[in-house]
């Protein structure tokens, strides 16, 4: 399917029938690939017992689709992307009007971010606010907010961490248990939720730092694992997998989101809305966020975040330094675990409700990804990255009208997680180094120039 | 001591699965450093085109003998993961090979995500389950030998000494170990290293798929996301026996499913899976490379 | 493992001696019974062939290996010592003042040329950032030692000839550049012995004459140095002291002169077997009186 294009400069007659050549591979290709999956279709009938029937016009379609896709791509597609690229080749020099723009993307999008909010009540009312406050606004920024915490562990450190969700479930869990068997607030537990996560960081970091690479991935895989099954099974206090209910909600300085006299609404004559609460929660974990992004950049100007970054580079060339490679990485494991926590217990104040459902690989691997897509080390990358793939997977839920052309069955959700992992082989396979691929370095003598993505290294512990 | 033996074989007939997966994280680990994290689902798919071949002979071709029913659905979904593996790689992780490290890695889970979720919505969320396929049992003792454990167990040896026969005994094999020492060497020497690792992935599947058959014949069900959890416990076995390494791979398998049965038996089955998941940081904390693997010498 | 200077055998001028060391591998002695000493203020360096334990020593000193035997003593200007053999490597360079340099260059090389003489002073600006809590409160006193850090790596790229590039990444760099680097990169650590691993392999000889001087200035001011070098021209110009190894062990030790005429020396290099050696020596000696002739 993948076939190489030669770099002849084919006539037009040879390109189409190059082209026609690799069409039927893939059509035959795609033809092996779904004959099982798409050309049958496996269920039950009324009295379950299983059945299987033929779907070949579907797989024709897809068939089809491949096939032409292809020939247009070899015809149309491909001299266009290389006549571009010989253009672009051409052209060196660069327009500073962009820089401009570059220059100043964060606090362009900082002010976007704070009025977003009045904005989205002013078009749509209160209630019609919510859907787009909660699943696009503060749906993303906790994304946001988990990709920069692990950031540090594998955009800084080079350390690959895949149980990272362990503490965003320790920092829930935190929030949870301790609100409802104790009563603490919102506001105690934020931090403690962190500390939690910061000191299992810890005791999870100590033993597994000293492995390498893969086995450090697949041992915090592991780690992660052990905390979701142990919350799972572990039932006396965290109720298994029927969860954690009705968690206090947050306050805003002791002013509750709720209909009594001295709620929020109440207090300030306002209509009931549910609207308030998500409002407020939306500028909390921007709050959140902009602490992260403010302690991870001067972190990185810091002696602890450069040999975060040296140790990425060469390990050995750190100790030969004088630097403790141990507590350099225990450092950078538990602060990002940190902000993990504090993401968590904002996650259970949102929901007012936790699960071990919440806290399964995937979502490790969702937020590795982000990293990794938005270019690692960079938080602007990474929020684009962030806004990109759950903005986009969200909006799907969106996209009702698609029924029209699919049939009254359709239903868009189930696609999004199909194109997200479509999305992440596209995105990797165009831009290896994500969106952002250079690094901005942390000090300067003279000029300050974005080191290249193709120094920089990936970190093998 | 009898309920001892009786969960060995219990434990020995689901290592063996592992062990099956296992083979296809090690090669592929060993041959390009790359934890193929859609492999898992690899064997999913596997389950899958053994599931809708039954089917499909089942309604067709009613009063095929078992024994051929279950060949031919080991074959195709041979054929059909073989071919899925070998576009994916071609598609997905060569364009990636010699780049960045993370960057193959993530396209593997995204592969996976996306393999999981295609057979969500082609073939339905739901468990499928399918009527029990061989259900004789022999007593021997107070021991309870389920006949399909002993096809596990027999066809799992049988392809791993093939399988080992290809690895050391032929010209193919040989082209693999060449690569997997040293890729730019073999390349200068005349092997063809990109069809080596295709064949890589190939053979990988091919065993996988088999385990997915097994697999589907033991439990008699399969369902969409039944490739996460088998496919983290074989790459743990992996990585217990040593990565890179096939005898470890087999041996790491055999020892999850016998933890896992055992503990099941005495302890309890809650926590099975934590034990599997404790032991591997335990091995990997005290011994990095596995219990086969071999030592890594830091090189300053 | 710091002890008074009183008990010790070795005199003040030395800063490292090393006795007895012995390093095994597996069946393989790569440092059998080694004692040398290395004198403050000099340049001491390590020749040998191919395969010696020249590497393996320097893996001694600077902590990555734990020898097998023997044992490895630092003496501070401060009269501190030193049992290196029992640290682990960052304390070696963080405590006992020994900074290295490697064979193959391990730059930091995605981290800018400056960034990387920065990272070299950790463990200064991690006290003076009160451990990172204070620097990230703002405090003064980490803003004043951060810009006395970059005059110090300004100083050191001026005098590796390196600040014109000091905002280019590392890994950009020429193969010479780099060495270099490596080196301003050990200096900032503010090391008492600088272990240098063939610092002139690949260099032109344009480079390796700069690399001279630099050394040379590194020496008048105080550090003293142990190289591994393969370059003889670089070793006989520089060096003050030279320590001959062969299969792990120590067959000459002098000045480089005495080392230049040491038959055993002679032999080693030209690979020759013991009963040859004299025929080596009688042949040095007559070429030699027949120049002078």
């Amino acid at each position: 399917m993948a076939n190489t294009v030669l770099d002849t400069p084919a006539t037009e007659g040879s390109l189409v029938g190059k082209a026609i050549k690799e069409a039927l591979f893939t059509g035959v290709m795609t033809l092996g690939l779904f004959l099982l999956y798409i050309g049958f279709r496996t269920d039950q009938d009324i009295s379950n017992t299983p059945i299987v029937y033929g779907r070949p016009g579907l797989l024709a379609i897809f068939v089809a689709i491949a096939a032409v896709g292809r020939f247009l791509m070899v015809v149309f597609v491909q001299p266009l992307l290389k006549a571009r690229k010989e253009a672009k080749a051409a052209a060196v020099v660069q327009d500073r009007e962009a820089t401009f723009f570059k220059k100043h993307i964060l606090k362009f999008a900082l002010v976007a971010l704070i009025f977003y909010p009045p904005v989205i009540v002013s078009l749509y009312g209160f209630q019609g606010s919510l859907k787009f406050v909660d699943n696009f606004g503060i749906q993303i920024l906790i994304y946001v907010m988990l990709a920069w915490g692990l950031n540090i562990v594998v955009g800084l450190a080079g350390l690959l961490d895949l149980g990272y969700v362990a503490f965003y479930a320790v920092g829930a869990y935190s929030y949870a248990l301790l609100s409802s068997y104790y009563g603490l607030s919102f506001w105690v537990l934020l931090p403690i939720s962190g500390i939690l996560a910061a000191f299992w960081g810890m005791i999870l970091g100590f033993p597994v730092l000293r492995l390498r690479g893969d086995y450090l991935a697949i041992v915090t895989l592991a780690f992660g694992e052990i905390i979701r099954l142990v919350l799972i099974n572990w039932t006396d206090v965290t109720k298994g997998t029927f969860g954690v209910s009705s968690i206090p909600k947050a306050t805003l300085f002791g002013i509750p989101f709720d209909a009594s006299p001295n709620g929020f609404a109440k207090m300030f004559g306002l209509p009931m809305s549910s609207a308030y609460y998500k409002i407020f929660l939306f500028y909390l974990i921007l709050v959140l966020c902009l602490i992260t992004a403010y302690v991870t950049i001067r972190l990185r100007r810091m002696p602890v975040g450069r040999a975060w970054e040296a140790l990425r580079e060469d390990e050995i060339a750190c100790r030969s330094l004088g630097i403790n490679t141990v507590t350099t990485k225990l450092t950078a494991f538990s602060i990002g675990a940190m902000f993990g926590g504090f993401a968590g217990s904002f996650f259970a104040a949102r929901q007012g409700f936790v699960s071990p459902e919440s806290f399964v690989f995937m979502e490790s691997a969702v937020i590795l990804a982000i990293v990794v897509l938005g270019g690692m080390g960079s938080l602007t990358g990474i929020a684009v990255a962030a806004i990109v793939m759950t903005g986009g997977t969200e909006l799907l839920r969106e996209m009702e009208f698609l029924k029209h052309f699919f049939g009254p069955d359709f239903t868009p959700e189930l696609y999004r997680m199909l194109l997200f992992g479509l999305a992440m082989v596209v995105v990797m396979i165009l831009k290896p180094r994500g969106f952002v691929g250079s690094r901005e370095p942390s000090a300067f003598l003279r000029e300050k120039k974005a080191v290249s993505g193709s120094f920089t290294k990936e970190g093998h512990g | 001591m009898d309920y001892f033996i009786q969960q060995l074989v219990n434990g020995l007939t689901l290592g063996s699965i592992y062990g099956l997966i296992a083979i296809g994280y090690t090669m592929v680990y060993g041959i390009i450093g790359m934890i193929n994290f859609a492999h898992g689902d690899i064997f999913m798919l596997g389950g899958f085109a053994a599931l809708i071949v039954f089917l499909l002979l089942a309604t067709y071709i009613a009063g095929i003998p078992v024994a051929l029913a279950i060949l031919i659905m080991m074959v195709v979904a041979m054929l059909m993961t073989s071919l899925w593996n070998w576009s994916i790689e071609r598609i997905a992780y060569r364009p990636l090979r010699g780049s960045f490290r993370l960057a193959p890695l993530i396209t593997a889970i995204g592969m996976s995500i996306t393999l999981s979720n295609f057979i969500q919505v082609s073939q339905g969320p739901r468990n499928k389950p399918i009527p029990p396929m061989i259900t004789e049992v022999y007593h021997i003792g107070n021991i309870t030998v389920q006949l399909k454990q002993i096809v596990i167990i027999i066809v799992t040896a049988v392809l791993l000494s093939i399988f080992w026969y290809i690895v050391h005994k032929t010209p193919l094999g040989r082209a693999q170990r060449a690569t997997e020492q040293d890729r730019k060497m073999a390349a200068l020497l005349g092997v063809d290293v990109d069809r080596t690792i295709s064949v890589t992935f190939v053979m990988g599947a091919a065993l996988a798929s088999v385990a997915g058959t097994m697999y589907l014949m033991y439990y008699g069900v399969v369902a969409f996301n039944d490739g996460f959890i088998p496919g983290v416990k074989a790459f743990t076995a992996a990585v217990l026996g040593g990565i890179g390494s096939l005898p470890g791979a087999v041996l790491g398998g055999l020892l999850i499913g016998l933890i896992e049965a055992l503990w099941s038996a005495y302890f309890t089955i809650d926590y099975k899976d934590v034990a599997t998941f404790g032991l591997l940081a335990f091995v990997l904390i005290f011994k990095p490379t596995g219990i086969l693997g071999r030592p890594e010498v830091e090189k300053v | 493992m710091i002890m008074k200077v009183s008990d010790s055998m070795t005199s003040p001028e030395d800063i490292l001696s090393v006795e007895h060391l012995s390093m095994r591998f597996g069946g393989l002695m790569a440092i059998n019974d080694l004692s040398f000493t290395a004198r403050r203020g000099e340049i001491t360096a390590l020749i040998g062939p191919n395969g010696a334990g020249k590497t393996t020593v320097f893996n001694c000193i600077t902590g990555f290996y734990k020898p097998t035997m023997g044992m490895i003593r630092m003496t501070r200007q401060n009269g501190e010592e030193h049992l290196l053999e029992r640290l682990p490597d960052f304390i070696i360079t963080r405590d006992a003042k020994v900074a290295r340099t490697f064979q193959n260059i391990r730059l930091f090389s995605g981290l800018t040329v400056l960034e990387n003489l920065l990272v070299a002073q950790h463990n200064k600006l991690m006290r003076a950032s009160g451990y990172t809590l204070l620097g990230l409160l703002g405090s003064p006193i980490y803003k004043r030692e951060a810009k006395k850090a970059i005059e110090k790596a300004a100083h050191w790229l001026e005098r590796a000839d390196l600040l014109d590039r000091a905002d280019d990444p590392a890994g950009d760099l020429s193969y010479g550049a780099q060495r270099r680097l490596e080196i301003a990169r050990a200096m900032c650590t503010d090391p008492e012995l600088l272990c240098l691993d063939e610092p002139a392999a690949g260099l032109n000889p344009k480079e390796s004459l700069a690399l001279n001087t630099l050394l040379r200035s590194i020496r008048d001011e105080g550090t003293s140095l142990l190289l591994i070098e393969h370059d003889m021209s670089v070793v006989m110009e520089i060096s003050d002291h030279v320590v001959v190894l062969e299969y792990g062990q120590k067959i000459s030790d002098g000045t480089p002169e005495h080392v230049k005429n040491d038959p055993k020396v002679i032999a080693a290099y030209l690979g020759v077997d013991d009963d040859e050696v004299d025929e080596a020596i009688s042949e040095v000696e007559s070429l030699d009186g027949g120049q002078g002739a």
